[in-house]
């Protein structure tokens, strides 16, 4: 009989992106509260750090929530994905509710922070995980693929 | 039929009986009430059509399951962006 995969064993890949993605949103948090406090001023930074770190705040609990559901199940995996994005963009709401009448939030430079840093992560992360596939002999250094799958019934 | 032409009868009524100011608030509240709701159709689907054929590679081919999961989160990530966007529309609507 043929075993079927089931679950994974291992270090998360999503995990290691989602860090790789977090050690960039930092390297461009400075460069972001610059480019805010000179259109909005202190608000107008103080909203860009907000914005990204929300941003960051959702990348990092997606991977770890996918990485807890790929050890455990694929069908799990199916269910936190979908589970995780109603969550995440009810935190999302609530974090931003929470502070909308605080007297250092700009709404419009953290509208934007939100969409931009968002996408240009993401982009970042695209370049380098679409060169690692193109070229899997250069990466990973570390072994990403590390996740070993594991047959019904193994434990 | 009957019931839509009362409904938008009397939100004509109540509209005429608003001032400018209270009309404009109304709108911008079910604008950005739409804009977030229907933000989020979108990607709900896309999420899920993205995760059942990323779940279905893994158990056909389960040694390339870390590539699959990487891709997958990628995916998972770019359509959040669109609902991102509806966010966005709606906190700008809402409360700027």
């Amino acid at each position: 009989m043929t075993s079927v995969a089931q679950r994974l064993e291992g270090p998360s890949p999503a995990a290691e992106v989602a860090m790789d993605m977090v050690k960039r949103g930092l390297v461009a948090l400075p460069l972001g509260m610059m480019i805010g406090a000179l259109f909005a001023g202190f608000n107008g930074a103080m909203s860009v750090a907000y914005g990204i770190a929300l941003i960051l705040i959702n990348l990092i609990l997606s991977a770890l929530l996918l990485g807890w559901a790929s050890r455990i199940s694929f069908a799990a995996v199916a269910s936190v994905a979908l589970g995780g994005y109603v969550m995440r963009l009810a935190l999302i709401f609530f974090a931003v509710w929470i502070v909308k009448d605080m007297s250092w939030v700009a709404m419009l430079p953290l509208g934007v922070t939100l969409i931009v840093t968002h996408l240009g992560l993401l982009v970042w992360e695209l370049r380098h995980v679409s060169a690692s596939m193109a070229h899997p002999g250069l990466k990973p250094k570390t072994p990403r693929t590390s996740s070993r799958p594991v047959a019904a019934g193994r434990r | 039929m009957s019931i839509l032409a009362s409904t938008a009868a009397q939100a004509v009524e109540l509209a005429q009986e608003l001032n400018p100011e209270e009309a404009k608030a109304n709108a911008a509240a079910s604008g950005a009430g739409m804009a977030y709701g229907l933000a989020a159709i979108g990607p709900g689907i896309g999420i899920g059509y993205l995760v059942g054929q990323a779940v279905q590679a893994m158990a056909r081919q389960p040694e390339s399951a870390g590539q699959v999961q990487t891709t997958m989160f990628l995916g998972i990530a770019f359509t959040e962006a669109l609902a991102l966007i509806g966010f966005v529309v709606f906190i700008l609507l809402k409360f700027a």
